[in-house]
């Protein structure tokens, strides 16, 4: 999809589903990124602060760290307001969205979502 | 779905709208006609069809056109013709028009995408219009793609196609499991049921008209005719968006591609229609 000269862009998949984190990746790559995968935010966290990823696609419920406390920290970390910061979540009500915008994620996805969803959002947010 | 009434359902479809139908697409026919047929109390599409041959019903023909019609459409589709409207086109007409009314018109809206798109970024761009009077029109061929244009009510999968996050919090509130545009937004458009290959009644001219993914639609003869139709409906120096890979260039001279902009014409002056 992109040529060989240029390096992927990483993007970085946050969830505590191992199903959902399989779907994404494949979605993700499809699209052109280098996907990385994480189970809760702090173990996010750790990988972000090895290495910042371009973008992340962020759940919100999640056992140890949750999505928003995620990104609360991220927003804080050296680099850390670089990552273009997408949820992907089954809180699907505006409190949520507006709490999510808040707190600095670029855009916003309501599970269940499908290729055309990603594409659609990361286009948004100027990823694709 | 047996190849006779897939013909005459093709046939319907190209008399009544201009509408191109393939017939060896049986499985498009047939899964856009099984909910007519359920809802008209058909036991089969052919039985569905048997009597559209016998009866030529008017109600029931229009309903397989309507059915036959819907396309696939998003919030802001393509997303480049939008931003050439809210950063070129509607500012030069703002500067044109000195308070008079400017009036776009989405043709062919379907569920309504297109002209909420519109109408959001008009609302967007209120700091930049001031006092500019916008009116905005949507027409389609089908009753029930009007009604739920109109309901401005969206599925959570409709809304995550084009509409920014930012957009979709501003200008929706969530409704059980769907979204409700806002009233302020939903009341500023006028809906019409027009047949875009019908002459259409009235003087009135548009200074924008979207009509995007509607002529490759169209079985050929009768693209003409629509874009000498949409031609007549633009104001002297107005603006045409078309769908991508969609012309008038080999149709009709009436209209013209303005340089280095995809997909947007306008009237070529030297045009004279036939009368």
């Amino acid at each position: 999809m992109v040529g060989r000269e240029r390096p992927l862009k990483t993007c970085l998949v946050v969830d505590d589903s191992r199903v959902i984190r399989k779907v994404a990746r494949r979605i993700l790559e499809d699209i052109g990124f280098d996907i990385a995968e994480a189970s809760d935010g702090m173990e996010a966290l750790a990988w972000c602060r090895a290495a910042m990823p371009d973008a992340v696609l962020l759940d919100w419920n999640m056992p140890v760290m949750n999505g928003i406390e995620f990104l609360r920290h991220l927003r804080q970390e050296p680099g850390g307001d670089k990552p273009t910061v997408v949820f992907c979540t089954v809180e699907a009500d505006a409190a949520h969205i507006h709490e999510a915008l808040d707190a600095g994620a670029d855009e916003y996805i309501m599970k269940p979502f499908d290729g055309d969803i990603i594409a659609s959002k990361l286009a948004e947010v100027g990823l694709v | 779905m047996k190849i006779e009434h897939r013909i005459l359902v093709a046939d319907l479809c190209a008399a009544r709208a201009g509408l191109k139908v393939d017939p060896d697409k049986t499985y498009l026919l047939e899964s856009r006609l099984a909910a007519v047929a359920r809802r008209e109390g058909f036991a089969s599409i052919d039985e569905l069809a048997e009597n559209l041959k016998a009866r030529r019903e008017e109600r029931l023909a229009w309903a397989v056109v309507e059915a036959m019609a819907a396309g696939e459409t998003s919030f802001f589709r393509d997303r480049e013709p939008f931003r050439l409207f809210r950063d070129d086109v509607l500012p030069a007409l703002v500067r044109r028009r000195e308070g008079r009314p400017i009036r776009l018109w989405s043709a062919g809206c379907g569920a309504g995408q297109e002209v909420y798109s519109l109408a959001i970024a008009v609302e967007e761009q209120r700091a930049s219009t001031a006092a500019a009077k916008v009116e905005l029109f949507a027409s389609d061929i089908s009753e029930r793609a009007l009604e739920k244009a109109q309901s401005g009510l969206y599925t959570q999968f409709e809304v995550q196609r084009g509409l920014p996050i930012r957009m979709l919090v501003n200008h929706f509130e969530r409704v059980d499991e769907m979204w409700a545009i806002s009233p302020k937004i939903r009341q500023m458009v006028r809906w019409r049921r027009i047949n875009l290959i019908a002459e259409f009644a009235g003087s009135a001219q548009f200074d924008v008209i979207f009509c995007r993914h509607v002529l490759s639609m169209m079985v050929e003869p009768m693209r003409v005719r629509v874009l000498e139709n949409l031609a007549r409906a633009l104001a002297p120096d107005g603006f045409l968006f078309l769908g991508e890979g969609e012309s008038p260039a080999g149709f009709t001279e009436a209209l013209e591609p303005v340089s280095g902009r995809s997909g947007l014409f306008v009237r070529n002056p030297a045009y004279r229609a036939a009368a």
